[in-house]
């Protein structure tokens, strides 16, 4: 027994000396945008590693052993908050045994805690389904609040690693002049698209409707986090029968089937998308194919 | 007015002389091409300054805009409420209930070979509540997170409270260090610290039946650590009071421990994995007492002077030790859990047992040495084949090899297999409406003992209040 912890000691000892050795700092972002965001804002001071990809739903994550491990050794974590990641975090966090990164640290970045959240509900019952109490959470496509955000975080990662201050200031310019040109461009671009009706397969996009201007008529999910119902489907299917929509969106990780089925008996287009960008993807280039993504559907 | 003025002028000339050169005409003409050039160079002027001011009001429009958007997404965070309960501790409930159908008497459910804790029946027949549990968990503050669970149950006809877990835990100690206090479900194995309405089937597995009564928890103590490092390790230790099944007796110390390392990681991003090990061992056990070869009812009872019925208690007083293995296996398509999942799962646990039996009760006391070596595994696939349906299937094993002097005592209090190998299957099919609730449908061919048993589950495990992680 004794035996056993002397050699545990030891252990413990030279992983603390070889994390001092490893001066940059290591992100644990939820989501692939919150690492994209921090990619452009930190460049070669960040080590990031990424909790999903585009093609997992964030709702419905599982708190693998890995990403325990990978939360034992964050100096900073940038999720979304608003309860996405309520099934798996909290749990992350807990088994972590990191005091950098819980709530109240500034190594404990939500996103949404920056901004202000659409569709908080005023009612609370779970037949409304999975609904998040604290507001729609998927603040990443309103490219207004990235801005928002990129600024806190900036200060963020100021605030943790100062010696470096300068260069995120710098970073955090450049970033914010190329957004701002982006996002006048892409304004012109979607000017086309400005009031179209549009079906989406979950309540996700209510930030990029509000800022392009698309209107969502109808869901495929009857109630946000259930499945789609075959007779919430014909019902729609009748609906869009009469007032077609422009075209139905789903997210790339979403089931396309209910999606495709709508499609195939309205004719209305269908687009999966993926809700976040890829792997090794700027924030810029994933927006920029998101958009072109939508306009190619339309023509 | 120049205009006019040059007008009258010029009438005023042509009246006063009607006979003009050539040259005034001309410098007529020359003096009025003049007034054009001045006045176009006048008016365009005008024309830029309106563009100009017509381009200020724009820019005050579009800034008036920006400023209108600014407000709407204010700096400042969501509102937060200062009601006094916004800071109430999460709190879930778990409501259980099931219909059962066994072909054999429950109450006649033996394990040969292994002594039953007093939780390990096989629960009522017909229609009945499980667990109803109640939980309540939080931050404390920024060093300590707490919880407790309440389990509210059915036992031979009275409402039973109990308090299953309480315990709190480090969050901020850092090195990857934790350390949690109070009472928990231990380490131990894979399944064994989750709470049963998180179990993939209605009745826990076979082994755990056996050793543990369902479940391994106690009260005290556990530190974890978890390494640096890329792959997950975790090694932990945990100091118990040992005085619940299977340990047993009064103790003032440490009666048990565990130590326990988890190893785990994913391979690509479509599959994870966890091994773990772990070690029990209880030294001074005293007086451990079990159900015996039947669950509830001896068929070996006297009468005693007062003519009350007197039922005799197996009892054990020694030294124990659990040694166990777990494999986990997870994959679901693109690492995306949500509408297709497969879990395999894998535990084996070994326990060897030195010391006496003796039967509580008998008169003269019955008395025998007994060397026990009890073992046993399961295995069981669950996949989730489609979104809210989820199918598995599981299968049970145990051994034992006890000896003892007086083969007819352990026989007495359950511990001969009686040449027995138990063992049993299940399969089962679930519907999960949402995260929060699910209806089962289980079915157990169940070779515990010599007759097999056909079982049956209907089941429901809703969950109300908050959201509540799951474990991996």
């Amino acid at each position: 027994m004794l035996h056993q912890w002397n050699k545990l000691v030891v252990f413990a000892l030279f992983f603390a000396w070889f994390n001092l050795a490893h001066a940059e700092m290591r992100v644990l972002a939820c989501e692939p945008e919150w690492s994209a965001l921090a990619k452009s804002l930190g460049g070669e001071h960040l080590t990031i590693y990424t909790a999903t990809t585009n093609q997992q739903d964030p709702h419905h994550i599982q708190a693998r052993p890995s990403l325990i491990a990978k939360a034992r050794r964050a100096d900073l974590l940038i999720c979304t908050g608003a309860e996405l990641e309520i099934g798996w975090l909290p749990l992350l966090l807990r088994k972590s045994g990191n005091g950098n990164i819980q709530p109240g640290q500034s190594g404990h970045f939500m996103a949404t805690d920056y901004v202000t959240l659409l569709e908080k509900p005023t009612v609370l019952d779970r037949s409304e389904g999975d609904i998040h109490s604290a507001g729609n959470p998927h603040i990443h496509l309103d490219p207004d609040r990235i801005l928002q955000v990129a600024t806190h975080l900036s200060r963020t990662l100021i605030k943790l690693d100062p010696s470096n201050q300068s260069d995120y200031q710098q970073k955090l310019t450049s970033f914010t002049q190329v957004w701002q040109n982006k996002i006048s461009e892409w304004n012109k671009q979607v000017q086309s698209i400005k009031g179209k009706p549009i079906v989406v397969h979950h309540n996700s996009w209510v930030y990029f409707q509000r800022w392009s201007g698309l209107n969502q008529v109808a869901t495929l999910e009857l109630k946000p986090g259930i499945p789609p119902t075959t007779s919430h489907l014909s019902q729609l299917l009748s609906n869009l029968q009469q007032t077609p929509a422009l075209m139905i969106i789903y997210a790339r990780y979403q089931d396309s089937k209910a999606a495709h089925w709508l499609s195939q008996k309205t004719g209305i287009p269908v687009v999966a998308l993926d809700f976040s960008p890829g792997l090794d993807e700027t924030m810029v280039q994933w927006f920029d194919r998101l958009i072109n993504q939508i306009l190619e559907t339309t023509t | 007015m120049r205009i006019n003025k040059i007008l009258v002028a010029s009438i005023a000339i042509a009246i006063s002389n009607p006979t003009l050169a050539a040259d005034d005409i001309e410098l007529l003409r020359q003096q009025l091409s003049h007034l054009k050039q001045d006045y176009e160079q006048r008016i365009h002027a005008l024309e830029e300054r309106l563009k100009k001011a017509e381009t200020n009001a724009e820019q005050a429009n579009t800034k008036a805009a920006q400023v209108e958007k600014k407000v709407e997404q204010t700096e400042t965070p969501r509102a937060a409420s200062n009601a006094q309960n916004s800071f109430n501790p999460a709190i879930s409930l778990i409501l259980d209930g099931r219909y059962a159908s066994f072909n054999n008497e429950p109450g006649d459910y033996e394990l040969p070979g292994f002594a039953l804790g007093n939780e390990a029946s096989l629960g009522e027949e017909g229609m009945s509540l499980g667990h109803t549990e109640l939980t309540a968990s939080a931050n404390v503050d920024n060093q300590f997170y707490g919880q407790a669970t309440l389990a509210i149950h059915e036992h031979e006809g009275s409402t039973e409270v109990e308090l299953e877990e309480a315990f709190i835990q480090t969050l901020g100690l850092g090195n990857g260090l934790t350390l949690k206090a109070g009472r928990f479900f231990s380490a131990m194995g894979y399944l064994n610290e989750q709470h049963e309405h998180a179990w993939d089937f209605a009745d826990a597995p076979l082994i755990y039946r056996g050793l543990f009564g369902n479940q391994l928890r106690d009260d005290g103590l556990q530190i974890s650590y978890i390494a640096p490092t890329d792959t997950f390790l975790q090694l932990g230790a945990e100091a118990l009071r040992g005085s619940r099944f299977p340990a047993g007796g009064e103790q003032s110390g440490v009666g048990s421990w565990t130590i326990f390392a988890n190893v785990g990681g994913d391979i690509g991003i479509e599959h994870s994995w966890l091994l773990g090990l772990s070690h029990w061992q209880a030294d001074d056990i005293e007086g451990r007492t079990s159900s015996g070869g039947h669950s509830h009812v001896d068929h070996d009872h006297g009468e005693d002077d007062h003519g009350d019925e007197v039922v005799e208690i197996p009892s054990f007083t020694g030294k124990s030790k659990i040694s166990a293995l777990d494999l986990v296996y997870k994959w679901s398509p693109n690492g995306n859990p949500k509408n297709r999942n497969l879990k395999l799962q894998f535990e084996y646990f070994d326990r060897r047992e030195d010391g006496t039996i003796s039967l509580l009760n008998s008169d003269p006391l019955e008395v025998t040495s007994y060397d026990g070596h009890q073992k046993g595994w399961y295995t069981q696939a669950v996949y989730q084949f489609m979104p809210q349906w989820r199918t598995g299937l599981r299968y049970d094993q145990l051994d034992s090899d006890n000896s003892g002097a007086e083969m007819d005592l352990l026989g007495e209090a359950g511990l001969d297999n009686e040449g027995h190998t138990p063992k049993r299957y299940s399969a089962m099919l679930e519907w999960i409406p949402s995260e929060f609730s699910r209806i089962r449908l289980q079915f157990n061919r169940d070779k515990s003992y010599e007759e097999s048993d056909n079982q049956i589950f209907l089941q429901y495990t809703h969950s109300l209040g908050s959201h509540g992680a799951h474990q991996y």
